[in-house]
């Protein structure tokens, strides 16, 4: 397979698990907010820190009002990392890749664009935001049924794989962010407000955010806390959002690829990180900081992908002729000596991950 | 209200399909009959899921504009347009002789140079053809063959004989809508074919596979074969991806290529693997920044090198388009009879070159009766169409004529032929023109038929998909 072709359908798989989270990610915010007292000075800015893209939102808007900021996150089409920017990027990897995957998936991608193009706006406002982000989520849940059910699982199949789930762990981490925000001083206040404790009420949304609440419920405990709901969103392996499932995905996809071993090193050690957290210890202290650590192990792994199996290629299978072998020696030497790995082609219809988040003091 | 023949009035041009009003054609009267049978709301129905079936199979093009590069659905009209067997039987053999004489007269001209110094055409014409890359001096390609792909455009005169307007022998596009306008016709008039014993048009991607196979500098039976696009930016991105997906081929841009050894190699994720042939869709001057532009993005570094060293096949081949010049066209009679030896079987439109003094003062002297067309343009861009132009238009024109003869040929107004589309509520009279594809390796194919092309503006010449033209599907049929 084409390199280039298996960093789409990776950008593929990776936008398509974007769309779907920064929905119930955004979702599961506003329903802890809609459950805060009036008046609560927490507001929408703090999904700018979850996302990390306070400085681009900053450098455009002054105000921090719901509809801005859910507008900006959203809708607005120069934020690239907004939902309806991830569905023209989903769209646009899907429509250069159309030979390798099943043109019901490729229908199923327009028909989604489409939807956002004519109906994003509507969930601007509070009244339709709920339902317009369980379809986009049901939509994304669709076509991953799509591709499992009607593509060969071959290399393109692997590497879309691969792109899910390394953004849906990824984007699992940022959704377990929310839950550490309510653990926050300032929130102490409210706790006494609400009837039991508050940041319980944010546990159960964001299981309920993620689907695993029924799961939770029956694996885990009936009582949910949120040393339960982080331990399970990290190191359950059986709940196909948790962290270290998506991690032994990963690996699985990872033995059906040559050359895997460096990105498999790199998985093992965002494993090690999560399986060796306390997580008690750090609901006392210091979540917000092991979950930015871990997500840039998880970066790591991405770029370790990349280097292994998108970038410029170097080894060229045994030549035929004695006197090319030489002038390829020559050729090489020449090579090693060039200052520079070849800059990234700018065709490529993929863009990076948001920078690294900056947080709030 | 449903379609009547008798009010449809083609006026002075041939129609296609209906000779006279209420007159159809004998091998149209099928078709016509069947149309007037379809109620209005029958026929609306059908229009629908033309356009249902285009948008689901995501048939489009882009078209560049301010607003940026956008994607848009392949403007298509339902009645088919139909040609019969016996007639295009003898037109195919004159395309088939077109493409071998020009193919003949490329070798020639980039090895010996017997037709020049036969002074049969003027050297010059050559050396100052912009077409003209003399890095492909002293090659003879496998088979002779330099333009493996081409499209030639026909038209059909007030007379109603088929003549050659010009050849596409760079990188033609075209043929994927002409593949999908069948398939189009197929889902909506599936009936129409219980009538009518049509020639099939399906074996194309075949046969071009089995073209490139045949320029595999290593004789193999599955040769990697590979289609070289600029990107998801240009405008037949979406042929370049059909193309590939049918042959089984890979499709990729320059940047997946790297030429080491003087061999091809693309970029996989097994590392690299060794290319055989290239169906390229750039042009010329991008295919390689060490040769032609430095600055090309689109090309590969090397690649001259390896095809110069027969390393690797390319179609078509560098160079070819020094035959597709439209000055060269004027002269292709000449070319046929020169290396054939035989008339030519599908005439010229005449026309008279700038290059050529007498010729020259003439057309300035009737601009407003004439068409006027730079060497080297595609897409119908840089011309002057004489009768609807303005004073100032022409004399403006005129100037460039004089600054750069050798640049400009003129040719009558043809009057283009026409046939029905479907209109609003009833058939209307829009021009149209004809391009078959024709396939020269170690054999040669031609297409049954070609892709019909539609000047959907009533009274438009205009046929460029690039500049608002539709098209239609076209039927070779038995009679």
């Amino acid at each position: 397979m084409l390199s280039s072709v298996a960093e789409r359908v990776y950008w593929l798989g990776r936008y398509m698990e974007r769309v779907e989270n920064s929905a119930r990610l955004m979702d599961v915010y506003s329903s802890m907010l809609f459950d805060m007292p009036r008046g609560s000075r927490f507001g929408w800015d703090i999904l700018l820190d979850i996302t990390g893209l306070r400085e681009s939102y900053e450098e455009k808007n002054n105000t921090l009002t719901e509809t801005a900021v859910i507008r900006f996150l959203l809708a607005d089409a120069n934020n690239s990392s907004s939902i309806y920017s991830s569905l023209k990027m989903l769209r646009e990897n899907a429509r250069t890749t159309r030979e390798v995957i099943p043109s019901e998936a490729w229908e199923q991608i327009n028909e989604l664009y489409l939807l956002a193009k004519d109906s994003i706006a509507s969930g601007i406002g509070r009244k339709s935001r709920r339902e317009l982000f369980m379809e986009i989520i049901s939509d994304c849940q669709r076509l991953g049924g799509l591709l499992s059910g009607c593509m060969s699982h071959n290399t393109a199949y692997t590497f879309i794989q691969l792109g899910r789930m390394l953004e849906r762990a990824d984007m699992t981490t940022r959704i377990v962010d929310v839950g550490s925000i309510s653990l926050l001083p300032a929130f102490a206040k409210y706790r006494k407000q609400v009837g039991e404790p508050f940041e319980n009420v944010v546990w159960m949304n964001i299981l309920r955010s993620l689907s695993g609440y029924q799961a939770y419920r029956q694996n885990v405990a009936n009582r949910i806390n949120g040393e339960g709901v982080v331990r399970f969103m990290l190191q359950d392996d059986e709940f196909p959002r948790a962290v270290t499932y998506c991690l032994d995905a990963i690996n699985y996809n990872l033995e059906h690829l040559p050359n895997h071993d460096d990105v498999q090193m790199a998985v093992v050690r965002v494993k090690r990180i999560t399986s060796e957290a306390n997580v008690f210890h750090l609901l006392e202290k210091g979540l917000l900081e092991f979950i930015d650590e871990l997500q840039i192990s998880i970066g790591d792994i991405h770029e370790e992908l990349s280097r292994t199996w998108f970038g410029p290629v170097v080894k060229a299978p045994a030549p035929p002729e004695v006197s090319i072998v030489v002038e390829k020696a020559i050729a090489k030497s020449e090579q090693l000596e060039a200052p520079a790995r070849k800059k990234a082609p700018a065709k490529k219809a993929a863009t990076e991950k948001a920078p690294a988040r900056k947080r709030k003091a | 209200m449903k379609i009547d023949w008798k009010s449809y009035h083609p006026g002075n041009f041939f129609d296609e399909l209906i000779s006279a009003p209420g007159k159809p054609r004998p091998a149209a009267r099928a078709l016509c009959r069947y149309l007037a049978s379809l109620s209005p709301e029958e026929l609306d129905l059908r229009k629908a899921s033309v356009i249902d079936a285009i948008k689901t199979m995501g048939i489009s093009f882009t078209v560049y504009s301010d607003a940026g590069n956008i994607d848009r659905e392949w403007p298509f009209d339902i009645i088919p347009r139909i040609i019969t067997a016996s007639e295009w039987s003898v037109t195919s053999r004159g395309l088939e002789q077109r493409l071998r004489a020009l193919n003949c007269f490329i070798n020639d001209v980039y090895n010996e140079g017997k037709i020049l110094k036969d002074k049969v055409v003027p050297r010059e014409l050559i050396t100052e053809s912009v077409n003209f890359r003399k890095e492909c001096k002293g090659i003879k390609p496998l088979h002779g063959v330099w333009a493996h792909v081409c499209g030639t455009d026909l038209i059909r005169g007030g007379d109603g004989l088929f003549y050659v307007l010009e050849d596409n022998l760079r990188v033609p596009s075209g043929v994927s809508y002409m593949l999908e306008n069948r398939t189009v016709t197929k889902r909506v008039f599936p009936e129409l074919f219980e009538n009518y014993d049509i020639h099939p048009i399906t074996e194309y991607p075949g046969q071009l596979f089995d073209t490139l196979a045949d320029i595999s500098p290593v004789p193999k039976d599955y040769p990697e074969v590979v289609v070289l696009t600029p990107g998801i930016y240009n405008s037949a991105y979406f042929e370049h991806s059909f193309l590939a997906q049918r042959m089984g081929a890979e499709l990729v841009q320059g940047s997946d290529l790297v030429v080491e050894n003087d061999h091809v190699f693309m970029k996989t994720i097994n590392g690299l693997s060794p290319v055989d042939v290239i169906y390229r869709r750039i042009d010329d001057l991008f295919l390689d920044p060490a040769v032609f532009n430095p600055e090309s993005t689109l090309g590969v570094k090397g690649l001259m090198k390896a095809w110069l060293k027969g390393n690797v096949g390319l179609a078509n081949a560098p160079g070819a388009g020094v035959a597709d010049d439209k000055v060269i066209y004027t002269y292709v009679p000449a070319i046929i009879k020169y290396y054939l030896d035989e008339d030519p079987i599908i005439p010229n439109v005449p026309s008279y070159i700038c290059s050529d003094k007498t010729q020259m003062q003439h057309v300035l002297a009737n601009l407003d009766k004439l068409v006027v067309k730079p060497a080297n343009e595609s897409g119908g861009y840089g011309m002057l169409m004489g009768p609807q132009a303005s004073k100032k238009e022409r004399e403006a024109f005129a100037r460039k004529i004089r600054a750069n003869p050798r640049n400009y040929m003129a040719q009558p107004l043809i009057s283009l032929s026409t046939a029905p589309i479907l209109g609003d509520r009833n058939a209307e009279p829009r021009h149209i023109d004809l391009r078959p594809f024709i396939l020269q390796g170690s054999k040669t194919y031609i297409t049954a038929g070609g892709l019909t092309r539609v000047a959907m503006v009533k009274g438009s010449y205009v046929v460029n998909s690039s500049q608002g033209g539709g098209s239609k599907d076209t039927w070779i049929v038995e009679d």
